[in-house]
């Protein structure tokens, strides 16, 4: 669906047929046909529009940390179906597909890396592993990496996408938000720089936790950031809901984020706040 | 005795009961008949029925004994538990939160904080009260009162009552996820004893935004969840009218949640439920309260706050699997 309607007089039809499947995209801000493989040379980014397609934690790690440096912990963690929870498919049988669609064993990568050349403890979440949705092993996984950051003396960042937390596990992840954020107390404490990086889209019990307790809180451009879901708000306040509401971009403009990076200059913009906050302060 | 209204669906049978109990006694009075057996009939079978009734609830009769509109909220236990309650109002940033409530409190002698949301009895307390769905403005004056008891030594008392934090264009605008989010830091380290009671509905990420505490108690029926079970019927089963199944499904009462080690105590209510007997249930809690304050005020601070980390940090399940690999070919 398009915000603007607009006339359409293109003189080049492009019919569905004529594109080979696998070699291009559309995208879906300026409708635009673009080759995968300048896509993926440009971290996945239209290059005119700027739209952001979503990317996986593999992806994004890569992109953000120095080439090898990044060393994976906790991997082997997996999720146990404590609640014996069963909706239209039982949680056990969901847990097995996600695993086999993403290769990862729940919605977070951890470990450590250097981005230009300074280490630090890093969680990226991946919204292809049930939605990014923040259950058991979302909270230990990020936990620990902050809890290592503390160990190392290294600074920690996160980079969330997640629909918020894992309904299928119940009040165990609601406890996710306060065990992560009682480790960033401690991080804290330790005056130990916590950069949280929000993508599209984070919402729940993940903005409500760790999420918005960045020291610095950075949004890639036309994210989704809320509490509550826009559906959730509309249906409660017969309200109608003001332009670009809950997108990074108003974020910024309501004081909650403190600035918008693209994604391909997020390297380097972290490397400029690692400087600033840690390196600089400890040299 | 006032006479006990039976409102919920579960309990037609009793409502039943008592019409055929009404219509002897004015059977007897207008005609002048003794049906003083019939009576004591009636009695016994309505006795009887409520045992049943009361003794094998489902999760989804507990959540309406949680949400029953007699049911006591946050100030019927203040006024009974607690001496000289002074309210304090507001955020000292945008308003005062009129669903969350907080003020200093005597309990035998000792000063504490207490703080708690706060529901309405009628429409226009409703109003005021947001049904208690606190705005950012509520979790922020939590904090601001939480701090002034860490300051002055103060034990701080929470008393959990709402569905969830108001899912609003106010809230969003004013970052309803950073209040909650920093009252989850800032509680974990407090240098003070915290106790938290989930009085009724323990909402989601609005409930935990003044719950992370040494002890978490709970009343019997009341219960606390990741989302609403409408919520989560809505989402999984894409109609609000499974909400019976999924409350049985998000395992939400008071026992499962002792199971996983979410609450310390599950507090008993009188026989039927909190709306009963207030006093009752306010005696309960008020000897709950009391011992496990008298535990925690023995414990450094260094004790009591690596206490609370560890409470929060234990809790979760998962497997560590020896073979990391997963749908490897």
């Amino acid at each position: 669906m398009s915000l603007f309607s607009k006339p359409k007089y293109s003189t080049v039809t492009v019919k569905k047929k004529d594109i080979p499947q696998g070699l291009w995209k559309k995208c879906p801000v300026s409708g635009e046909i673009i080759y995968i493989k300048e896509l993926e040379e440009n971290q996945n980014v239209v290059p005119k529009s700027g739209y952001h397609f979503p990317i996986s934690a593999p992806e994004r790690l890569r992109f953000l940390c120095d080439p090898g440096s990044f060393q994976e912990f906790d991997r082997e963690l997996a999720a146990i179906d404590a609640l014996e929870f069963v909706d239209s498919a039982p949680y056990a049988k969901r847990l097995e597909k996600y695993k086999r669609e993403s290769g990862l064993n729940d919605a977070v990568v951890c470990g450590t890396g250097r981005i230009h050349a300074i280490q630090v403890s890093l969680a990226v979440m991946d919204f292809r592993f049930a939605g990014g949705s923040m259950g058991s092993v979302v909270g230990e996984k990020i936990t620990r990496a902050i809890e290592r950051a503390i160990e190392q003396k290294i600074p920690c960042i996160v980079v969330s996408a997640s629909g918020g937390a894992r309904m299928q596990e119940g009040i165990l992840s609601l406890m996710q938000m306060a065990k992560t954020s009682a480790a960033l107390a401690r991080l804290a404490e330790a005056k130990l720089p916590f950069f949280s990086i929000l993508t599209n889209p984070t919402t729940g019990g993940v903005t409500a936790s760790f999420a918005v307790l960045g020291d610095v809180i950075i949004a890639e451009p036309g994210a989704l950031i809320g509490f509550a879901g826009p559906r959730v708000i509309k249906e409660t306040t017969q309200q109608a809901l003001p332009e670009g509401f809950q997108s990074a971009e108003f974020l910024l403009k309501h004081g909650l984020v403190d600035m918008i990076v693209p994604r391909t200059e997020m390297r380097d913009r972290l490397r400029d706040l690692l400087q600033a906050l840690f390196v600089k302060k400890a040299g | 005795m006032e006479k006990p209204t039976y409102t919920l669906e579960f309990e037609k049978p009793l409502r039943d009961l008592g019409r055929q109990l009404d219509s002897l006694h004015q059977l007897s009075i207008e005609n002048n008949v003794d049906v003083s057996r019939e009576i004591a009939a009636i009695e016994q079978k309505i006795a009887a029925t409520k045992k049943t009734i009361y003794s094998e609830l489902s999760a989804w009769q507990r959540v309406q004994i949680a949400r029953h509109p007699k049911r006591p909220y946050t100030l019927d236990f203040v006024e009974r538990i607690f001496k000289d309650f002074q309210e304090l109002h507001g955020d000292r940033l945008y308003s005062d939160d009129r669903s969350m409530v907080g003020g200093t409190a005597m309990l035998d002698g000792q000063a504490v904080m207490v703080i708690g949301q706060q529901k309405g009895r009628d429409t226009k307390e409703n109003i005021l009260r947001n049904f208690g769905m606190p705005h950012p403005e509520g979790y922020r004056k939590a904090m601001r009162l939480m701090r002034m008891g860490e300051k002055f030594g103060l034990p701080i008392i929470t008393f959990v009552d709402t569905p969830g934090a108001f899912p609003g264009i106010g809230a969003e605008e004013r970052h309803v996820a950073e209040a909650i989010a920093v009252n989850l830091r800032e509680m974990a380290v407090l240098k003070v004893p915290i106790i938290t009671v989930i009085l009724g509905e323990g909402g989601s990420g609005g409930a935990l935004g003044i719950a992370v505490a040494d002890r978490v108690l709970i009343f019997e029926n009341a219960y606390y969840s990741v989302i609403s079970p409408e919520g989560c019927a809505a989402i999984l089963w894409k109609d609000r009218a499974s909400a019976p199944r999924a409350a049985e499904a998000l395992k939400l009462g008071s026992a499962s949640l002792q199971k996983f080690g979410i609450v310390d105590e599950i507090v008993d209510e009188p026989f039927g439920g909190n709306h009963t007997d207030y006093d009752k249930a306010a005696a309960a809690l008020k000897y709950a309260i009391t011992r496990h304050l008298n535990d925690l005020r023995g414990l450094s601070v260094e004790e009591l706050t690596n206490g609370r980390y560890d409470r929060f940090r234990k809790l979760g399940v998962f497997e560590q699997q020896a073979v990391a690999k997963v749908g490897a070919e």
